[in-house]
């Protein structure tokens, strides 16, 4: 890899035209554009990073009449802001992997749910959505898209959640299984994708399994769009190959002065400078949903620790006793701490609460609280204590 | 508070009277006014042949579905990390001198309301606010009060 070992790449925002991709994939069988997902490895950008092409081929092996492709657009993790940049670029690009993936799996409807903070840009994907339809119309294909809006809870980006929203309840997690995959929206199988993870299927189509394999590792394949943040002099969205390490992005975006990378957000890993060097971004080390916040030797991680805390106990739905309690505990507890009224072992014990939320939360929000709490305590302890 | 009238059987019927249009007719009501009245939530409920209780569990659940009153227009100030190391705080001070009021509340006029809000998405042009639905990024106390200037003439 050139440039310190951090390449760039430009896949998501390159300009292609879509309705040739598109025919070519309608040209294909749905095993075939499978087959493209499965050898191309591509894993989920949301962060979680399940398997695509296994997420589409289980869907479609499922014998419902009626299904679902549902775009993930409710990004509300902190420090996470690619998705609205996509759409506001390329939605063109958005609707189209939404179109492939339906061929894939057997739909004809597709479902955005969009967060509510990004409802300004409404009005013009609208029209885009339109000429989008349009498109579709002259190709010959049926295939329709509808917009769902959030109204502001960060849970409803967990994917359970988000179909519940969408039939117009409190976005509370489902139990799983069923998975979406057999019970999604409406209780029919759904495959539910982010943004990202479309656009990268459509450029999939375009340039064949075997070019995007060139990009990335084993684990982590292919290009990744990052959000950048915090204390760098270049902020911003940049698309990078996977495989770099904390210090290669660090010898790129950093001040010379970080002390600390946030990786993945609220709900990611707290990587210290000591070990930048080791740490692989990506599946193999700290996986992310393109979330990149780069701490300078000025900030207190106590405070970043209780800005997120905070943000967890506002955001916790509520529903299982584990992450409801478990989030304000935590965030009681290192106040008690930093203000002397608690011992420094009391720390101890709130590692232990951590793990707990891990094994016995309901969905992935109060099982990753403690990656952040953990990861910052651990190895900013002095900060959280003094 | 406002009237609803005809509003929430003109949504209904745009939207339709099944239980998965609930949200798009509570936030159309909501860009409407800002806000969901006691009397809005029963109409709705009445238009979608559900009780009371389940549109207002709904309701609340939502941080921009609002049960209590807001103003026409709505500032919502990031509070998330970035937010917070690049000043925040500062434009907080300044909007709340300008508008006379404290972060939750809102001015007599029933023209500005002041809420804190998670994440909005725009952390590398912190500080950021939304204003009803739009952002406004990489502010100044001086850029923030032309803003709201401006809003004031409106």
């Amino acid at each position: 890899m050139e440039n310190n070992g951090l390449n760039k790449v430009d896949l998501i925002f390159e300009k292609i035209d879509t309705k040739e991709v598109l025919i070519k994939a309608f040209k294909m069988s749905n095993a075939e554009i499978i087959q493209h997902m499965l050898d191309s490895g591509l894993k989920g950008r949301g962060g979680a990073g399940f398997p695509t092409g296994l997420k589409w081929k289980y869907t479609a092996a499922e014998p419902s009449p009626e299904k679902y492709i549902v775009c993930n657009a409710d990004e509300g993790e902190p420090g996470t802001f690619k998705d609205r940049e996509i759409l506001d670029r390329v939605s063109n690009k958005v609707h189209g992997g939404m179109a492939i993936a339906g061929k894939a799996i057997g739909a004809r409807s597709g479902i955005v749910y969009l967060r509510g903070e990004y409802r300004y840009l409404l009005p013009k994907l609208m029209i885009e959505l339109d000429s989008f339809h349009k498109m579709i119309h002259e190709i010959g294909y049926d295939f329709n898209i509808e917009y769902r809006m959030g109204s502001g809870a960060y849970i409803c980006g967990e994917e359970s959640a988000l179909f519940e929203s969408i039939e117009g309840k409190r976005g509370e997690p489902r139990n799983k299984p069923p998975y979406p995959t057999v019970s999604g929206v409406f209780e029919k199988p759904t495959s539910i994708n982010n943004v990202e993870t479309l656009v990268t299927a459509v450029m999939i189509i375009f340039h064949g399994s075997k070019n995007f394999t060139q990009y990335g590792t084993k684990d982590s394949r292919g290009s990744k769009v990052f959000s950048v943040s915090g204390d760098t002099p270049t902020p911003g969205i940049f698309e990078l190959e996977l495989g770099m390490t904390v210090q290669h992005f660090v010898n790129e975006f950093g001040d010379g002065d970080t002390k600390a990378v946030q990786v993945g957000g609220a709900s990611g890993f707290c990587v210290p400078r000591k070990k930048f060097a080791e740490t692989i971004i990506g599946f193999e080390g700290v996986p992310t949903g393109g979330s990149m916040k780069l701490f300078n030797s000025s900030r207190s991680m106590y405070n970043v620790l209780h800005n997120y805390l905070d943000f967890f106990a506002e955001e916790s739905c509520g529903q299982c006793t584990p992450c409801r309690v478990g989030c304000q505990q935590l965030l009681k507890g290192v106040e008690k701490v930093k203000k002397g009224e608690s011992k420094s072992t009391y720390l101890t014990e709130l590692m232990k609460l951590a793990d707990t939320m891990k094994i016995a939360a309901k969905c992935g929000l109060g099982q990753s609280v403690g990656n952040a709490f953990k990861s910052i305590v651990s190895n900013f302890k002095e900060e959280i204590i003094y | 508070m406002y009237q609803v009238g005809n509003l929430v059987k003109e949504l209904s019927d745009k939207h339709g009277h099944t239980r998965e249009n609930l949200i798009p007719i509570l936030q159309d009501i909501v860009h409407k006014y800002n806000y969901l009245t006691d009397e809005a939530m029963v109409e709705v409920a009445k238009e979608l042949d559900i009780s009371a209780a389940e549109v207002y569990g709904t309701a609340s659940f939502y941080t921009f579905l609002d049960t209590q009153e807001r103003g026409k227009y709505v500032i919502r100030i990031c509070k998330t990390i970035t937010c917070s190391m690049k000043g925040k705080s500062d434009i907080i001070h300044t909007l709340e001198d300008i508008l006379k009021i404290k972060v939750g509340e809102t001015t007599a006029d029933k023209q500005f309301s002041l809420i804190e809000t998670n994440c909005i998405g725009w952390c590398h042009k912190a500080p950021a606010i939304l204003i009803n639905d739009m952002p406004y990024t990489e502010l100044t106390p001086e850029k923030v009060s032309e803003i709201i200037k401006d809003y004031m003439k409106k």
